[in-house]
């Protein structure tokens, strides 16, 4: 069992006790909802006759079905209509706050409690969403839940949970250019695989996570629910404190110091122990792309796809039927598959350095997005749009024939009417390539940075984003 | 509450690792307030795909309707934590799953619903599901107390963690009258804990 790590103090601090099953009894200190997972929970609660004991620890917002184009209402799509008004609803009478697009605070769930400096260190962090991992970046305990413990949340502030292990990610060295957050973890997911980390909670260290941003640190944790496991975390220090000194709703004034030296002593002790320990060189990661049809299924912009024979046997059958669905060959070349779509967005990439980072690779190329090819750009948050817009990112992109939105989930999923059509081709900077995640039921997803959906809608094909950068 | 100690029925096999909640339930279907109707969508777009180049999907052969138990193989239930997704299964007919492994998102929101779900060997999974394929009307019997399925005269050790096993047999899979009951002690926490004040 692992030892003086931050999920251990973690875990420890937030037990309120041990149920008759064992479990602990696990205080939830930041609670977040959205739209789609949360009206059966109000419903059960209703039922049950219960109420929400601690409604100022809850914070909603709308995403997921929410229009990136046209956001009059009543929305166009009524039960999207339905689903807004259901949340409006849920928390006026419970006394929840929520962020509503145009109050300037909605966005991606994942990108605006950051944003606003309500995820800190030391918290648990509960969603009805899997990508609650990305509140990790902060040194939070942060884990996606389902809606029967939504409204557990919502009647005890607390969750009926079993004790993870915590496997070590070291990560040490220099990235090389061009490669970016998000191949830091298709690569290590590449490793691991898709189920590598179920029963751990990932704790992500090394000095290529200490050299990361805030928001690039985001983008790893992110997806660390695509490797399998629960959470995945990275040590509270001075970027941390510095990205949280000033936000809306993080501790100021006096108080500023007592949470400094509070969230110091959540980090993991230098002699902490782990269940398991895997390492990586940052120089040996490539940009990276997915293939198939699982985010483990990545390779190298300069590889070739693999041979069958590279996984493990009971791998097969995934693999052909990868294969198949994406109509790719082993040994042809990642470099130089067509795409249809481009969409630069998500909780995974839909920060402002995202945007930066996708318009300095515009503006490096120089061309514009061909005819046949869509792009599409999607601030995470109403925050990212303003300083975009600020920034003049919004013209950088248009000019070169992106398309320019508002805050969503997008393209992410297929919620909204942001959907791919027959069998395109995306090129995307969210989280999942599954089999129609993104809106075609045949619709085909290849998941990369930012700067390399960017390079490959100018291209119209996967190239290799060096090309413009050295 | 009720006790959960043993299922069985009829069962159906899915064959594949890595079948995600996307699958299972497309989100187009999360565009709901309530989980009722989800069941005839479960895995509606794998069911058209196979269809529409002469296949049949499990769920769509006519000799597996009415199936109680699914069999599955590893890694069932990843990706997105949408409770759409058991609910979808459940709502659909099935009472217990088997298989190699589960997402843990998947996993925790099959016991918070009463669904027991079980693991067997990759070996123990495959012939369970071949099994179930050479003869549609055998039982399967999921035996909690026992930890063992069985099927056609063979019987398969299954595991499950001991907690949630626990949960089952007492019938306090549903948490919430529990964690209810000890608010006191959760406002005690919330008072340790110096940031639910800000720090003040
Ligand atoms: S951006 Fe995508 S992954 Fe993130 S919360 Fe929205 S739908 Fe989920």
């Amino acid at each position: 069992m692992s030892t003086g790590t931050l999920f251990d103090k973690v875990w420890d601090l937030h037990t309120t006790r041990l149920l008759s099953s064992g479990q602990t009894q696990l205080f939830i200190g930041l609670h977040l909802i959205h739209e789609v997972t949360s009206p059966q929970a109000f419903a059960m609660l209703r039922e049950r006759g219960l109420s929400v004991p601690f409604p100022q620890r809850t914070v909603a917002t709308v995403d997921h079905i929410v229009p990136t184009e046209n956001q009059s209402r009543p929305y166009a799509d009524g039960m999207a209509e339905e689903m807004m008004t259901a949340i409006e609803r849920n928390c006026r009478e419970f006394g929840i706050r929520l962020f509503q697009p145009g109050s300037g605070k909605q966005g991606v769930v994942h990108i605006i409690a950051p944003e606003q400096g309500l995820t800190q260190p030391g918290m648990t962090v509960a969603c009805g969403d899997s990508h609650t991992a990305t509140h990790g970046a902060f040194g939070a305990i942060a884990f996606g839940i389902g809606t029967s413990q939504v409204r557990d949340v919502l009647a005890t502030q607390t969750l009926s949970m079993n004790r993870m292990k915590v496997r070590k990610v070291q990560v040490d060295g220099t990235l090389k250019s061009g490669v970016y957050a998000k191949d830091v973890i298709l690569h290590i997911l590449r490793v691991l695989s898709a189920k590598g980390g179920v029963g751990f909670a990932y704790e992500f260290a090394g000095s290529t996570f200490s050299a990361m941003t805030m928001e690039e640190r985001m983008t790893v944790c992110n997806m660390a629910i695509e490797g399998g496991a629960r959470c995945g975390y990275i040590n509270p220090d001075e970027t941390t404190f510095a990205y949280l000194k000033g936000r809306e709703y993080a501790p100021s004034g006096a108080n500023w110091d007592k949470a400094v030296a509070w969230w110091k002593s959540v980090a993991s002790d230098a002699d902490a122990t782990f269940d398991d320990v895997k390492t990586f060189r940052a120089e040996d990661i490539e940009p990276t792309v997915t293939w198939g049809i699982s985010p483990d299924h990545g390779v190298g912009v300069g590889e070739s796809l693999p041979a069958r024979e590279s996984f493990a046997k009971e791998e097969w059958a995934t693999i052909d039927e990868a294969y198949q669905y994406m109509d790719l060959k082993p040994g042809q070349p990642i470099a130089g598959v067509k795409i249809d779509v481009a969409f630069i967005g998500s909780c995974t990439n839909g920060r402002i350095s995202d945007l930066r980072e996708t318009a300095r690779v515009i503006k490096a190329h120089g061309g514009i997005v061909p005819a046949h090819v869509k792009a599409f750009i999607v601030p995470g948050s109403e925050a990212v749009k303003v300083v975009a817009e600020a920034e003049g990112l919004h013209l950088i992109f248009t000019a070169h024939g992106f398309e320019w939105r508002n805050a969503g989930c997008s393209m992410c999923l297929a919620m909204n009417p942001d959907k791919l059509k027959g069998d395109q081709v995306s090129a995307s900077s969210s989280n999942r390539n599954f089999k129609g995640r993104q809106g075609s039921p045949s619709g085909r997803t290849l998941l990369m940075s930012p700067a390399m959906v960017a390079i490959a809608a100018l291209e119209g094909e996967v190239t290799d984003v060096r090309k413009v950068l050295n | 509450m009720s006790t959960i100690t043993a299922l069985s029925g009829r069962a159906v096999p899915l064959r594949g690792n890595d079948i995600d909640t996307d699958r299972i339930i497309p989100a187009r279907f999360l565009r709901c307030v309530t989980f009722d109707g989800l069941g005839e969508f479960a895995f509606e777009d794998d069911r058209k795909q196979l269809t529409a180049v002469g296949k049949v999907h499990a769920f769509d052969e006519p000799r597996f309707k009415g199936a109680k138990i699914l069999a599955v193989n590893s890694n069932f239930g990843c990706g997105s934590s949408r409770e759409h997704a058991p609910q979808a299964i459940a709502k659909w007919g099935i009472t217990a799953i088997v298989g190699v492994s589960f997402s843990e998102i998947f996993f925790g929101n099959c016991v918070a619903m009463g669904l027991p779900i079980l693991r067997v060997s990759v070996a123990d999974a495959e012939t369970i599901q071949a099994l179930i394929e050479a003869d549609s009307l055998a039982v399967v019997a999921v035996d909690l107390e026992k930890l063992q399925v069985s099927v056609s005269g063979k019987t398969f050790s299954a595991q499950m963690p001991d907690g949630v096993r626990k949960q089952f047999l007492s019938g306090a899979w549903d948490a919430t009258g529990e964690l209810v009951a000890g608010a006191a002690a959760v406002q005690a926490t919330a008072k340790k804990l110096p940031y639910v004040s800000n720090f003040a």
